[in-house]
């Protein structure tokens, strides 16, 4: 059991501010990834709720007690860091029951729960090496072991794929995703990979210089982004965005003219948000675009790079709207670089930003 | 191109080997003869210097062993040298952690300290350092000569161990902060032991002057039941000072002990010499 909340979280390094005031909440049970750029402040605030940081100013608590003036050990967390961390004079038994040998917890009850963590985590076999006999792999889920027989209410994850290639990563992806399910602990994981965040998050946090730029469901973000810098950053490849103007406005839409004077007819139910002459910018995703021809409006452009994978095309576009653009198509397309092509997308299923990068909605 | 690039390198391996083998025979050869010497009598050692001994026998080291006064020697040099190398390693392990592992106010100021130690030489400050010493009792006193030698080598060995300490990554502490283990245990469990090989390093590079030193014993040591090694050999001048066998057996016992260390220890030595090298 473990709800966190962090209130009005500040952070500043001398006269650097790296985080201005991040406040959320972390239900009991949830997968919490925290993304973003590097230096958005995402391991600042795991090292803050972690208690290897102290915070500037706020408050963290952990089911209703303020834990933001205990050590970190006394705050019932675990983690798992990017480089492991291993102690590489300890013998992986040793490593993963450190902690409790700390605690002058009685050795039987060590033992079985070193036992019990290397059984969960396949290390059973190599409980009596040192950990520079293991694979990056296998030290990594030493690195979980550790943090799991402890039983913590949270265990924190920083960047614990990066070191590993990337079929492991894949994999150890899916292992720790098992390991949420059975081990029914709150967990949080900073990652700036969004391919991580998407397929492991209950929810996700978008950071962008120390402030939370959104937070919810992954496909929510995916679908719903609240800004430009969220639906840029969410997704792969990312977003294309084309500068326009605003034309016209009526009750239920605006018209977007693009640089090449396409119009695009913008759905939307506040079309208040932004008046005519404004500078927007428009956002269409890789996989919205499509061949089909039609009334909708199209992105013309001439072919300089295709990647043909089989199950579906890449290609990339120099458009006359005078933006790279990324198309994404599934299946096989005959398409050669130099080609001149029109892709189609539907107005309503894309994205429009007012000058400041809020989402029209 | 290839070939005559190979050729080049192995020339060069065959120069360098035979650099190294004759750089071994200059550094070996006293000490060889140091050791052959001492199964000579005096007699021998006029008339063949540089020959073999006719026999190997034992007769020079019984009479070091049995009429003279070095194994108490050889105690109290195991006792001063022992005591100052666990001394200053344990206090230069706990300064060379605080200045590299903390960041506070006056560190900077602290590790210059040390390092001015680096400069001065003790011995200019001999009389100030006997007034002190006698103040304090310590004179004629083998702890006053641990104290000594301990201070003396604390800017080296806080030197040494800072670099190496400064290379652990940070993550390590943190993940035994999580662990629960306090400052202290990090550093005795979790840090210290990491820096093994440049604790042999730090141990054996004072080790060796201080066993060898001679100049601070003669100053401070004046009971012939506190003397050490290289002070007490200096007898053999006096008593036997005809009798070389029976010097070079001593000198060749007082090496003994700093050889065994080096040769069990070399291993360690070495690495961490090149520690970081192929980081």
């Amino acid at each position: 059991m473990a709800h966190i909340v962090m209130r009005d979280v500040q952070k500043r390094f001398g006269n650097v501010e790296v985080i201005p005031g991040a406040s959320l909440e972390i239900k009991d049970n949830e997968f919490v990834v925290f993304v973003g750029p590097s230096g958005c402040g995402k391991s600042t605030l795991l090292r803050l709720l972690a208690g290897l940081e102290d915070l500037t100013a706020g408050a963290i608590e952990i089911d209703g007690e303020r834990v933001d003036h205990l050590s970190p050990s006394r705050r019932g967390l675990a983690m798992v860091f990017q480089s492991y961390a291993l102690y590489p004079h300890m013998t992986v038994r040793e490593n993963m029951s450190y902690a409790l040998r700390v605690a002058r917890t009685p050795k039987a009850e060590v033992e079985a729960k070193v036992r019990e963590a290397a059984e969960i985590l396949q290390l059973t076999e190599y409980l009596d090496r040192k950990p520079k006999a293991l694979s990056g792999g296998q030290r990594q889920r030493v690195a979980i072991g550790r943090a799991i027989v402890r039983d913590p209410k949270v265990f924190l994850f920083d960047e614990p794929l990066s070191n590993l290639d990337a079929k492991l990563r894949v994999q150890m992806r899916i292992e720790i995703t098992k390991l949420h399910r059975r081990l029914k602990a709150t967990m949080i994981y900073v990652t700036h990979d969004q391919i991580e965040a998407m397929t492991m998050a209950d929810k996700i946090v978008v950071l962008n210089e120390g402030r939370i730029e959104q937070m919810g469901a992954p496909l929510d973000l995916y679908n719903d982004p609240d800004n430009k810098f969220v639906a840029g950053f969410i997704g792969s490849p990312a977003m294309n965005f084309f500068d326009g103007t605003v034309t016209a406005r009526d009750d239920a839409a605006l018209t977007v003219e693009l640089s090449d004077k396409t119009k695009v007819v913008y759905p939307c139910a506040n079309p208040g948000q932004a008046g005519v002459g404004d500078a927007v910018t428009l956002g269409v995703r890789p996989e919205n675009f499509h061949f089909d021809g039609g009334d909708e409006p199209a992105i013309k452009g001439e072919v300089y790079a295709v990647e043909r994978l089989g199950g579906e095309t890449y290609l990339y576009l120099q458009s006359t709207a005078g933006h790279e653009t990324v198309v994404h198509a599934v299946g096989d397309h005959e398409v050669a670089v130099g080609d001149q092509v029109a892709v189609n997308f539907n107005p309503a299923r894309n994205h429009l930003f007012d000058p400041q990068g809020r989402t029209i909605r | 191109m290839q070939t005559a690039k190979q050729k080049n390198s192995s020339l060069d391996r065959v120069l360098i080997q035979i650099f190294l083998i004759g750089n071994a025979i200059i550094m070996l050869y006293p000490i060889l003869m140091m050791a052959l010497s001492g199964f000579k009598t005096n007699a021998e050692i006029f008339t063949r210097p540089f020959g073999m001994p006719s026999s190997f026998n034992l007769d020079n080291f019984k009479v070091i062993w049995t009429q003279t006064d070095v194994p108490r020697y050889l105690i109290n040099s195991a006792i001063v040298t022992g005591f100052s190398v666990l001394f200053l390693l344990v206090m230069g392990t706990m300064a060379a952690y605080a200045l590299s592992r903390y960041r506070w106010r006056g560190s900077i100021m602290v590790s210059l300290f040390f390092l001015s130690g680096l400069m001065l030489p003790l011995r200019l400050a001999i009389i100030p350092l006997f007034i002190q010493l006698k103040a304090m009792g310590l004179t004629d006193n083998p702890l006053g000569l641990i104290a000594i030698y301990t201070a003396m080598s604390l800017p080296a060995t806080v030197f040494i161990l800072t670099g190496f300490l400064r290379s652990l990554p940070a993550e390590l502490e943190d993940s035994a902060r999580i662990d629960g283990a306090s400052e202290l245990r990090i550093m005795v469990q979790i840090m210290t032991p990491l820096i093994s090989p440049a604790l042999v390093i730090a141990g054996i590079y004072n080790a060796v002057p201080i066993w060898n030193d001679f100049f601070f014993p003669l100053i401070f040591i004046q009971s012939p039941e506190w003397k050490t090694l290289a002070q007490g050999l200096t007898q053999f001048f006096g008593e036997y000072s005809i009798n070389y066998g029976v010097l070079y057996a001593g000198l060749t016992l007082a090496a003994l002990p700093i050889v065994v260390i080096f040769i069990a220890q070399s291993r360690r030595f070495i690495a961490g010499m090149t520690a970081g090298a192929i980081k």
